[in-house]
């Protein structure tokens, strides 16, 4: 075992780009669960972004263009499961199942001839002399675009939800939709239109583990990151600000097993790669005591009677 | 104008008229994907479903349909039980791993004895590992107040790394010149789930399953408990004020599911599969919630649901090998099913009224 042959500063670099695509994933299902609608097909549509980017991306040898169609293709998938519940009123958990099995077959029946090939890789920002600094150089300016504009949703989404309109109005609609719909509001529209940016969202953080954390495609690559996301979004207690502390604490976790793996630490590679999925779990348990900030009207089903 | 005007009772015709529509739809939609994979729709739609069973190699393929079904079968049971009272276990792909893992190592911990009561106990090691692998969820859901979906889905997760190091570790074959994978129970006769008749893929998975469906059928028909599920399910409220203990419920429900699934991987692992190796579960798991689903969460529902689950697993291979349908094809088409049963459920529940609504 050498864990001298950890360099801090680039586990570091590496961990917060480890963390995009679960902070991705979060902060779209975030918005979408504040809107009052328990979405459990992030891993489809992550996938399925994935595969969508990876297509793209190949073919056109441009990765923003593979980003664009990723977030198209988990939108896509989405509107499917909004047409579930929001028009058939389906029951959310089982559609979201299905969502998440569809993806996953869908994603492995689109991406077949893709197996074995390598993207074009995606540049670092050029941020010029920033990048060359030391330590904070490489951690917080050697970044590709992604890892900024996830940064920037996360803002974003904080701002939306604290400062306008539109960001009351879709929190009224998650805590009591019988009130929001008395109001005027449209109900089924808004929670839609927070499915699409769910959806989105997903799709882009599948990409980003095809295009750039891999990079390469392999059936159900996403290996359970989508279920992180929404284990993610319960810990951040529906706060934008902490999923992005959640993600770079799970980021971190991933890429520092990895780095152990790498480095040859006596324990069994398997037990390693198990310790994401049960710090997820150990955190649940922590965390599920306060359910208070739950948005009132989550998972259930809206139909107008009157 | 089209709009939907609740039922006061759910329509029992469309209750079993949905199921069947949704297969139809399917059935319909999934020719159009396989025609725009290059296909002859219809004749990839009569490999998968009219080849295994009518077909000129039915006599091999019909036996597959008991062997792949009977895992389907046990799993959606338990889940079910749960589904009805509203507790999701969505990790019995993990249960059904460690069971047959728990099941395996008790097998081969006597290596090479024979006796008569080394399966049996095989039998009660698997049971106890998908229950405990199940219990997780549970006693956390009850103690903590978790959320069962997300912990029981990253028991999977879990499980799956455990399988990969069993099979490289510790119930690796000795013998086995290096090669991953645990000795093959098929050549150990204790320890070996044979069919009982031959030529039928009748072997004790299949007798498991239907004395689960006996026994789910008159705990929901006619016992308290099976009584206590469904109003929980319905109405937690007034379940509570009848009453119900919903902690010892959760404990049931996830316990029991748990336990079939692990039974399920345990016999998979003594007959079928006949070992444990990494690729050992091929996602029987996350199939038997469609099928606990599109056998609307009914007993016998269910073993007709998992029997046609697993004649699409069956023709899949079929279509596979003759058409050279990727076999993703199929996990799509399954996927399709459910997506149309739960559309098609709005049916059931609502009518559908046309034009606009009338000033009473």
């Amino acid at each position: 075992m050498d864990l001298s042959a950890i360099n801090p500063v680039l586990l570091v670099a590496a961990m917060i780009a480890a963390a995009t695509p679960i902070l991705l994933a979060a902060i779209g299902e975030l918005v979408v669960e504040r809107a009052g609608v328990l979405n459990l097909g992030v891993e489809g549509m992550m996938i399925t972004g994935a595969v969508c980017g990876f297509i793209i991306t190949v073919n056109t040898g441009s990765p923003t263009v593979g980003f664009i169609a990723a977030a198209i293709g988990g939108a896509v998938l989405s509107l499917l499961f909004a047409f579930l519940t929001q028009v058939a009123l389906a029951n959310q958990v089982a559609s979201g199942l299905a969502l998440t099995l569809f993806g996953l077959g869908l994603s492995a029946l689109m991406g077949q001839s893709y197996v074995g090939i390598k993207p074009p890789r995606m540049e670092a920002t050029p941020l010029g002399p920033l990048a060359d600094i030391p330590v904070i150089g490489p951690i917080v300016f050697g970044h590709d675009m992604v890892v900024y504009l996830g940064l920037a949703i996360v803002a974003a989404t904080w701002a939306t939800l604290k400062f306008t309109r539109a960001g009351l109005v879709l929190r009224a609609v998650g805590e009591n939709h019988d009130a929001a719909h008395a109001l005027g509001y449209k109900v089924k529209r808004i929670r839609t239109l927070a499915i699409l940016f769910g959806g989105a969202c997903a799709g882009l953080g599948g990409a980003y583990i095809s295009l750039v954390r891999v990079p390469q495609w392999t059936e159900g690559m996403t290996a359970g990151v989508g279920w992180i996301a929404l284990a993610l979004v319960v810990f951040a207690s529906w706060k934008p600000w902490r999923v992005l502390l959640g993600a770079y604490l799970f980021g971190g976790i991933t890429q520092l097993q990895l780095n152990l793996q790498g480095a040859g630490v006596a324990i069994p590679v398997e037990y390693l790669a198990m310790s994401p999925y049960i710090v997820t779990i150990i955190v649940l348990v922590i965390l599920s005591a306060d359910k208070s900030r739950a948005p009132g009207s989550l998972g259930r089903t809206f139909h107008a009677s009157g | 104008m089209i709009r939907l005007e609740a039922r006061p009772q759910p329509s029992a015709v469309m209750a079993y008229a949905t199921p069947v529509l949704a297969v139809l739809l399917t059935m319909i939609f999934g020719g159009v994907l396989f025609a725009v994979l290059g296909k002859d729709p219809l004749q990839a739609i009569t490999t998968i479903f009219w080849e295994p069973v009518f077909g000129e190699f039915a006599f091999f393929y019909r036996p597959q349909l008991l062997i792949k079904g009977a895992p389907l079968v046990l799993i959606a049971i338990g889940l079910a039980l749960g589904f009805k009272a509203g507790i999701w276990n969505i990790g019995a792909e993990g249960q059904y791993i460690v069971g047959a893992i728990c099941g395996a190592a008790a097998g081969l911990a006597f290596y090479p004895t024979e006796s008569a009561f080394i399966f049996p106990l095989m039998v009660l090691a698997g049971a106890f590992g998908g229950w405990a692998w199940a219990m997780i969820p549970g006693v956390l859901k009850v103690k903590f107040g978790t959320n069962e979906i997300l912990v029981s889905l990253m028991l999977v997760y879990v499980a799956e790394q455990l399988l990969a190091s069993m099979s490289l570790g510790l119930l690796k074959n000795p013998e086995g010149f290096g090669f991953p994978g645990s000795r093959n129970l098929q050549q150990y006769a204790s320890a070996h789930n044979a069919e009982l008749i031959a030529g039928t893929g009748m072997h004790w998975g299949v007798v498991a399953a239907l004395v689960a469906v006996i026994f789910a059928y008159a705990l929901l028909a006619r016992h308290r408990l099976g009584f206590a599920i469904r109003v929980t399910g319905e109405a937690p409220r007034a379940a509570k004020f009848g009453g119900v203990n919903p902690g010892r419920l959760i404990l049931f429900c996830l316990g029991t599911s748990g336990l079939l699934a692990g039974l399920a991987g345990m016999f998979e692992v003594s007959g079928p599969a006949g070992q444990i190796s990494i690729d050992f579960n091929v996602g029987y798991g996350f199939t038997a919630i469609i099928v606990a689903f599109l056998g609307r969460l009914n007993p016998l529902g269910i073993v007709a649901a998992g029997l046609l689950m697993a004649l699409t697993y069956i023709g899949g291979d079929i279509a596979q090998s003759q058409l050279g349908l990727p076999a993703a094809a199929i996990q799509v088409f399954q996927g399709m099913l459910l997506f149309f049963l739960l559309a098609l459920d709005v049916l059931t529940n609502y009518r559908v009224r046309f034009g606009s609504q009338e000033v009473a």
